[in-house]
């Protein structure tokens, strides 16, 4: 596939904003739209764009790892921060914990916040798992 | 006494880890665990055998009452002696029979775990636990009775074991949920103070006839026998194992179990005698049919088990007094009987009986205790198994109708038994030796110990009956809620009706012995009645049902996406739209829609546009990407009222989508006309009025008046509760995390399904080229 200098060029530069971005999504979720399953989503759209312009192969180089292995550390996080209450202060499953001041930026960090990360993985992981091998096998 | 349940389970677990030093002379080893829960639960005997009864409850899901709740009563002691104590002798028989087997520890691993469901399942106070070994014992016992995984007949019968004891084991689970809604508890123990109002309840039938439904599968009653001699595909130790004492009796315990709190009803007592009656006489008279020694065995258990339901279904205190008695005497001799089997066909590699005859030349302990276990089986005094026929006879006698016919049936059973033990017993030791086994090695100490020590034990508790009348007869008999104190055992019952008939069965099978030969005539013979069999009828009804899932499959899963769609469109149509006719009425309050405005009428149009460009266009990726602009003006119309997180979900998705669709058609032909005009109106039409009955549908949603309760309650407390001020990620990771959860693992394996299902095929396709290649080489090498 040739692509346009514009797209590859443009790209390069793309997807560290759009990841940034997406960071910045998940984050604001609590607050604001946003959150772990819409900025997983805009991650993987980074990806994808980079791969278009650069090939797979360049993009797989980039993210070292297969994006697969996102999966299973996605799930473990989210269902560690639904156990940390039951583990640490003997709490039901998923109970909100939550800092008592408010961090710079994020606002107060919970638990809910770990989790809205397992998602933000989760989807990531499976959006780009999808595709690559769909693209693969093309 | 979880421990002790658990021994078997984390032996197992051990072997994964340390199997292969199992496999070789250490194996024997293995037998200490079995021998060590025996040493365990021997010294509950007194305090059994003084009318106490230890209960241990562990609490384990209190909110749906289930509680792993364990019992030991005279009932449960006796069958965990049988269990552990013929398990000590089968883990040492193996150690040698198995010797240098690749998969040693592997079937160590089954053993033990077997084992393990085994006890729970007999001490078990809770229904649903009892349940959760019942299904134990079906699965561990799947793996070994198919263990030699090379031969499909092996297989087969594995397949067919487990699909008739796991539906019983559904039977059971039935029986469990209806008996605690019955009572509101799933204790047994608490049902016993019950039974008076189980049995006046509606359901009672109901619940007689799930147990009943589970009990006669495990324990292979009439028409559900046919598992047990296919399952003799087993490794010996395991026949011996499962298929005499253990397993099959699970049934029988769990028909006993439940006498005290169901028994007494007419319904309880003429089924299960009528079914028992039937088994016995049934497969008693089929081992005259049979050449192979564990066929013949097989039929004769079956038979056995079959006296066992006759006698609790008799339902006296003398019948029950039987059945206990029986129930050791059984497994005594038939465990004898299989071990000796399994060593003649480990020494002389077949099991034929026709060609087996004075093999105690050879090997006399061997023939010393089969012997001993035919007179034993035969009834012939002075071993248990006379004391056992006399109490049956006796039980029979006095019961209170049809007792010419309960008679003649038991003691037609009882000479084909005698029959059948002779034939498994004696017949190979005696006669002339075959010059084909001339050289058959002799068996070593660790074959011949079990089945002897067995048979001797047959004839030690015959000479003196009491050591286990009070120990172990009583507190069964008292489990089973009749009066023990007055019962005696004894080997002499003086000269009476009772003798008479059993000199009669002596004589008459003795004879029938010697007149009757096994041969491959009356097997053959036997066969051409097979197609009434219920084994057959069953077959032809499974093929019957293979034969309509195809088609069923093939009209409805026929591999195009379209029709699929088209199919579950229809369904819906039907089913909403035959709900709303009739249903629904229109009015339109011109006074509460909202002002229209310039970029909502756009919006509208240019989604009208993608929609018709989409339908029309002669270029899939066209279509794709018009699905596109449809997608995106959804987006915008979710923006426009107030929506902003799904529109922004919905814009990535549908970018995601778009790139996905682009990927797939990329390798699809140049757009071909697939669909004629025809199927293009019907299939406008179905989607046309799919999708008017979704707008109606979602209009009438609108109409409902809303509960806000759900809503304002998030709104409200979002904050307060979970310190985010955006209701919907709120919901989505804290109110209802656990729901994300479980989507998110759900995307997951949808991922690693994706994944799968795309390198296989890539894989095949890799080996199909590389097939490829190498022919080309043979091809090149040839015309060098």
């Amino acid at each position: 596939m040739r692509t346009t200098i514009i797209l590859k060029t443009a790209s390069n530069y793309l997807l560290p904003v759009l990841l940034v971005f997406s960071i910045f999504i998940l984050l604001r979720g609590h607050y604001l739209p946003g959150g772990g399953f819409v900025g997983g989503l805009i991650a993987s759209i980074a990806f994808i764009l980079h791969s278009f312009a650069n090939g797979l192969n360049k993009t797989k180089e980039l993210l070292i790892m297969h994006p697969g292995f996102l999966l299973p550390i996605g799930l473990a996080i989210s269902f560690m921060s639904g156990l940390a209450p039951v583990v640490l202060f003997d709490l039901p499953f998923m109970t909100g914990l939550w800092s008592h001041d408010p961090v710079a930026i994020l606002g107060s960090v919970g638990s809910a916040l770990f989790f809205d990360i397992g998602v933000y993985l989760v989807v990531t992981g499976v959006t780009l798992t999808i595709i690559f091998t769909i693209s693969e096998s093309a | 006494m979880l421990t002790a349940i658990l021994t078997g389970f984390l032996f197992s677990i051990f072997l994964v880890f340390t199997g292969r030093f199992f496999k070789g002379k250490l194996s024997i080893l293995a037998s200490l665990i079995p021998l060590g829960l025996f040493v365990y639960f021997f010294q509950f005997i007194p305090a059994i055998a003084d009318g106490n009864v230890i209960m241990k409850s562990y609490e384990w899901i209190p909110s749906f009452n289930v509680d792993l709740g364990f019992k030991l009563d005279g009932l449960s002691l006796l069958f965990s002696l049988m269990i552990t104590g013929i398990g000590f002798l089968v883990f040492a028989y193996t150690s040698s029979y198995l010797k240098g087997h690749e998969y040693m520890d592997r079937f160590y691993g089954y053993l033990a775990s077997f084992m393990g469901a085994m006890l729970g399942l007999v001490l078990s106070d809770n229904m649903i636990t009892l349940f959760v070994f019942w299904e134990l014992t079906s699965i561990t016992s799947f793996f070994l009775i198919g263990f030699n995984n090379t031969n499909p007949a092996s297989r087969k019968s594995a397949l067919t074991a487990l699909g008739i004891t796991g539906i019983g084991g559904l039977f059971l689970l039935a029986g469990a949920l209806l008996l605690n809604n019955m009572t509101g508890t799933y204790s047994i123990s608490e049902m016993l103070t019950m039974s008076e109002a189980i049995k006046s309840n509606e359901f009672y039938f109901l619940a007689v006839l799930f147990l009943f439904g589970a009990a006669f599968t495990k324990s292979a009653q009439f028409p559900f026998h046919f598992w047990l001699p296919g399952a003799m595909k087993a490794p010996t130790p395991v026949s011996t194992y499962l298929h005499s004492a253990t397993m099959v009796k699970a049934g029988i315990y769990l028909l006993m179990r439940f006498t005290p709190v169901l028994g007494g009803e007419n319904i309880w007592n003429t089924t299960l005698v009528i079914v028992g009656g039937i088994t016995m006489l049934y497969s008693a008279v089929h081992t005259i049919f049979r050449t192979d020694l564990k066929g013949i065995l097989a039929y004769s258990t079956i038979s056995a088990l079959g006296i066992l339901v006759f006698l609790i279904g008799l339902g006296t205190q003398e019948a029950f007094l039987a059945a206990a008695v029986f129930i050791i005497v059984h497994a005594l001799y038939k465990a004898t009987l299989f071990l000796v089997t399994g060593i003649i066909d480990h020494q002389t590699h077949t099991r034929d009986v026709t060609r087996l005859s004075g093999l105690n030349k050879i090997m006399l302990p061997v023939g010393i205790a089969g012997i001993l276990a035919a007179i034993s089986s035969a009834g012939i005094p002075p071993t248990i198994g006379f004391v056992g026929k006399e109490l049956t006879y006796e039980a029979s006698y006095h019961s209170e109708s049809m007792v010419i016919f309960l008679m003649i049936a038991i003691v037609l059973t009882k000479i084909f038994l005698l029959y059948a033990g002779f034939v498994a017993g004696i017949k190979p030791f005696t006669g002339k030796l075959p010059e084909e086994h001339a050289n058959t090695k002799a068996p070593g100490f660790i074959l011949w110990g079990p089945p002897l020590l067995l048979a001797t034990l047959g004839i030690v508790f015959g000479v003196a009956p009491f050591i286990i009348e009070s120990s172990l007869i009583k507190p069964v008999v008292e489990a089973l809620g009749a009066d023990a104190s007055e019962m005696h055992l004894a080997l002499w019952h003086g000269f009476n009706l009772i003798f008479i008939l059993s000199l009669i069965t002596i004589g008459v099978g003795t004879a029938l012995y010697f007149i009757i030969k096994p041969s491959e005539k009356l097997e053959k013979g036997i066969a051409r009645l097979d197609f009434i069999a219920p084994e057959n009828l069953l077959e032809k009804f499974n093929a019957l049902f293979v034969g309509f899932s195809n088609f069923w499959t093939n009209f409805f899963q026929n591999g195009y996406l379209r029709n699929y769609i088209s199919i579950i469109i229809l369904f819906l149509v039907v089913l909403v739209g035959y709900i709303m006719i009739g249903n629904t009425n229109f009015t339109i309050d011109y006074n509460s829609l909202s002002k229209i405005t310039v970029y909502e009428i756009t919006t509208t149009m240019i989604l009208i546009a993608g929609i018709f460009y989409t339908v029309f266009t002669d270029s899939r990726l066209a279509a794709v990407a018009a699905m596109g602009v449809v997608g995106l003006s959804i987006c915008l119309i979710f923006v426009f009222y107030s929506a902003p997180d799904l529109a922004m979900t919905q814009f990535s998705i549908d970018t995601l989508t778009v790139i996905l669709f682009v990927l797939v058609l990329y390798k699809l032909p140049k757009y071909l006309k697939l669909s004629d005009y025809k199927t293009r109106v019907r299939d406008g039409i179905l989607s046309t009025i799919f999708g008017l009955i979704i707008t109606t549908l979602a209009l009438q949603v609108l109409a409902e008046p809303v509960s806000k309760e759900v809503g304002n309650f998030y709104a409200a407390n979002s904050y307060i509760e979970a310190h985010g001020k955006n209701v919907v990620n709120v919901i989505l990771v804290d109110f209802r995390g656990a729901d994300t959860l479980i989507e998110i693992s759900v995307l997951s394996i949808a991922a690693v399904g994706v994944f799968g299902l795309m390198k296989l095929r890539l894989k095949m396709k890799d080996r199909r080229r590389y097939a490829d290649t190498s022919l080309n080489v043979e091809n090149e090498n040839k015309k060098k």
